[in-house]
């Protein structure tokens, strides 16, 4: 049953109330003729009929209780004596009613109109002359009042009006805010505002319940004069409104002098097309890199121009984004197709669809972007309520708030941020007493920051609280078995150590912190987002828990390379560099999987191995060295090809074990290239 | 937050309808069925807005603006009444007591919403 369906069933029900109602009313009203409370509730009872009546649609019962309440309003005021004949009338126009009822619900026979109209002229004869006249033909279907519904078709030509409003000092009164007017007036078209602030009297006369201003306004709107005045309805008698159209401009008249901004654009699109026209004309790539930059600026000036929203549900969005990443697929194909054939013409137009392509992808992807500024205000309040049941005192600094990231990013960043926070109140910041005699101000402060880094974007959660113990942690680290004793690891290496699952070092478990579940779940979220962290600390003086991530996990910068016949992509975010080894140096290392690189020693894989690639090995190898929570480690590949936009297609779920394989992408040619887990692939080394 | 509506009208089926209808755009409703009722739930409630019928039994639409409008915390809220009246002369009385506006019943629930924008955002 939809709405509609359940209010008619309502109205049935309750007519039916009503009219039983009506009865006993009635028979009360014959014995006792003086019965004034009995003649107003059948007054009510016909008046609520005719009333939902018409709201639901049953304008024939409607109209003919209209006739019956007339009547019986002349009862009430005493116009109209009580009488047998009257009881007889209403008696029997409840019947009629319960019949119309149960016609219009398919439970009775069709009613017969003539014994209606006959039922309304006896009615009308009850009434006197003079008092019947006036109102019982006024059925209020077609009154004045109408006009507070809002208009039919409005004229398309824009008009201009000029319109002031001098509200009466005591309009608040009336619960009217004359805002509310200038909202409406503004929900029609353009219009400019113009307060008069003569009237406001002195303070000491002024009276903060009255209304002073006055304004005038030019609205122009599509809509009529009547809509206009529309506005002012319930306002009219208590306002003094001036109404004045200025000017009715013809469509034809306004396209040439005025151009709407729909025709801005389109001029502009105009612009676009010839500059893309000439540019192609010269068939060089120089002219054309000019033609890329003003075309860059140009969709920014329409940004200015159409400043408004749209909401859009997000499955939309997705869906936009996966046909994008397709059209950068079949795209990057199409480049590589149009290569072989070596055809100037459709060279030139395969390159402007690959820059139209690049171009699409970047503004698809900037759809889904939102500033983090939503996700840093929610912390103020965690900050205040976790330092006050700590009994410290802390101030939360926000930097970059305006920083954009995309929103399935953002969503999934809330608790890692949530918890690098706790840890950073309940750990990191002393109580106010051992701050005051370390020398430090007694309230702590942390700074939340965030900020572009290339295509990553870096979050950072620093305090300045007592800083990570490294002997702490090494102890911790040692005890549980992570590192060997005595091992000579950097500090920087031994504060991932906490990241690990299960470390804690606090002793005792408060509801905040120190069970040890936690960073490791805040690591595991960040990788799955192709994060990484960064741990940085000073005793003493603080830590600095940075976050890199990239920018959208629809699309990422990849570094594609081969193993035989085989394509990889290695997320160059992570990557450092890329350096030969001839076979001859190799074996000169003990046999261990350890290159010296400048200097440096660096372990390495070789995913030849590792992924079991039958095939000799090349003479000259390439191995791309990567920065994984800082380690260095080389990946030993044959070729690499090059940077390559990686529109990331997610595995079946026959893979989905195989953590070292992220995803796969497509290449130009249709071949499939694995995109690798380096976190993964480093943790299994 | 929400905006509270209180609709008041002594037949159930168009307090539903109002009350789905006003749902639907996103307001708060409470109901009540006549002015003593609306009377006694606005005692310890607040409310940014009321939706009245005239034509009521123990407290009439009228007695209730009345009533309202004097209470120091509803003083400046919007009060609407629902009429069937054709005359003037019931507008005129429920302005008198301090009504800001009207719609005439019958009305589609988009009427409804555009009459309660014009006078609560």
């Amino acid at each position: 049953m939809n709405e509609s369906n359940r209010f008619i069933a309502e109205f049935y029900n309750e007519t039916e109330e009503l009219l039983s109602g009506v009865e006993d009313a009635v028979l009360d009203i014959e014995e006792n003729p003086g019965d004034q409370e009995a003649v107003n509730r059948l007054f009510r009872a016909i008046h609520t009929i005719k009333g939902s009546g018409s709201m639901f649609g049953f304008d024939t019962i409607s109209e003919f209780a209209h006739h019956v309440e007339t009547a019986l309003d002349n009862v009430r005021n005493g116009t109209v004596p009580v009488s047998k004949a009257l009881i007889d009338l209403i008696l029997v126009s409840r019947d009629r009613i319960t019949a119309m009822l149960a016609e219009a619900n398919g439970a009775g026979p069709p009613v017969d109109p003539r014994e209606g109209e006959q039922i309304i002229a006896s009615l009308k004869g009850l009434l006197r002359s003079d008092v019947a006249e006036v109102p019982v033909d006024e059925f209020p279907k077609d009154g004045p009042e109408k006009a507070c519904v809002p208009d039919a078709p409005a004229p398309q030509n824009e008009a201009v009006y000029r319109i002031r409003i001098s509200p009466d000092p005591d309009i608040f009164a009336m619960g009217m805010d004359p805002v509310m007017l200038l909202y409406d007036l503004a929900d029609m078209g353009a219009c400019s505002v113009m307060v008069h602030t003569e009237k406001v009297p002195d303070l000491e006369n002024l009276s903060p319940e009255s209304c002073y201003l006055f304004w005038d306004i030019l609205l122009t709107t599509t809509k009529s004069l009547n809509a206009v005045r529309d506005v002012f309805i319930f306002v009219e008698d208590t306002c003094e409104i001036v109404i004045e159209t200025v000017e009715e401009k013809a469509a034809a008249l306004e396209a040439s002098t005025v151009p709407r901004s729909g025709d801005i654009l389109a001029e502009c699109g105009d612009i676009h097309k010839k500059v893309i026209d000439e540019e192609s004309d010269t068939l060089s790539k120089e002219r054309l890199k000019p033609a890329q930059k003003e075309q860059k600026v140009v969709p920014q000036t329409h940004k200015s121009a159409v400043a408004s929203t749209v909401r859009v549900p997000s499955d939309r969005l997705d869906k936009l984004i996966n046909l994008v990443g397709e059209l950068v697929i079949n795209q990057a194909r199409l480049t590589q197709v149009a290569s072989n054939i070596n055809d100037t013409h459709l060279g030139e137009s395969v390159e402007e669809i690959e820059r139209l392509t690049g171009e699409l992808r970047d503004s698809v992807l900037n759809i889904r972007m939102m500033p983090i500024g939503i996700t840093f205000n929610k912390f103020r309040r965690l900050v205040r309520d976790l330092s006050s049941q700590l009994h410290k005192e802390v101030e939360l600094i926000t930097k970059g708030a305006e920083t954009e990231l995309d929103k399935t990013v953002l969503e999934r960043l809330d608790d890692p941020l949530v918890h690098l926070i706790r840890n950073s109140i309940d750990h990191g910041v002393e109580p106010p007493e051992v701050r005051e005699r370390t020398g430090k101000p007694k309230k702590g402060t942390i700074i939340l920051s965030a900020g572009h880094k290339g295509t990553n974007v870096v979050i950072s959660i620093q305090d300045d609280g007592k800083g990570l113990n490294v002997e702490t942690i090494r102890k911790k680290a040692v005890e549980t078995g992570v590192i060997p004793e005595n091992a000579e690891i950097p500090d920087k290496k031994i504060f991932t150590q906490i990241l690990a699952p299960g470390f804690s070092t606090t002793s005792e478990v408060t509801s905040v912190s120190g069970r040890g579940v936690g960073l490791d779940v805040v690591k595991r979220t960040i990788e799955s987002l192709r994060g990484r962290i960064d741990i940085d600390s000073v005793p003493g003086e603080g830590t600095k828990i940075t976050l890199i991530l990239p920018l959208t996990l629809a699309i990422i910068n990849g570094l594609l390379v081969n193993i035989e016949d085989d394509f990889f992509v290695l997320p160059l975010m992570s990557v450092e560099e890329c350096v030969e080894i001839k076979s001859k140096e190799i074996e000169t290392i003990n046999g261990r999987n350890i290159l010296n690189v400048r200097g440096n020693m660096v372990p390495y894989i070789r995913l030849r191995d590792r992924f079991h690639i039958a095939g000799r090995r090349p003479e000259v190898e390439h191995i791309v060295i990567t920065n994984v929570n800082d380690s260095r480690i080389g990946f030993v590949v044959d070729h690499v090809i090059g940077g390559h936009q990686t529109v990331i297609k997610p595995l079946g779920p026959a893979f989905r074990y195989n953590k070292e394989i992220s995803g796969a992408t497509i290449l130009g040619d249709g071949t499939v290239a694995l995109i690798l887990d380096t976190n993964v692939l480093l943790e299994s080394a | 937050m929400a905006k509270v509506i209180m609709t008041v009208d002594d037949s159930t089926s168009i307090r539903q309808m109002l009350n789905f209808t006003l749902n639907q755009a996103g307001y708060e409703v409470v109901e009540a069925v006549d002015g003593q009722e609306a009377t006694d739930k606005l005692a310890a409630l607040h409310i940014d807005m009321l939706l009245t019928d005239l034509n009521m039994p123990n407290k009439n639409g009228i007695e209730l603006i009345e009533w309202v409008r004097s209470m120091p915390k509803f003083k400046f809220i919007p009060i609407i009444m629902l009429t069937t009246e054709s005359d003037t002369e019931m507008k005129q009385k429920g302005k008198a007591a301090g009504a800001t506006g009207w719609i005439v019943k019958p009305f589609k629930p988009e009427q409804l919403i555009a009459v309660v924008k014009k006078v609560l955002r």
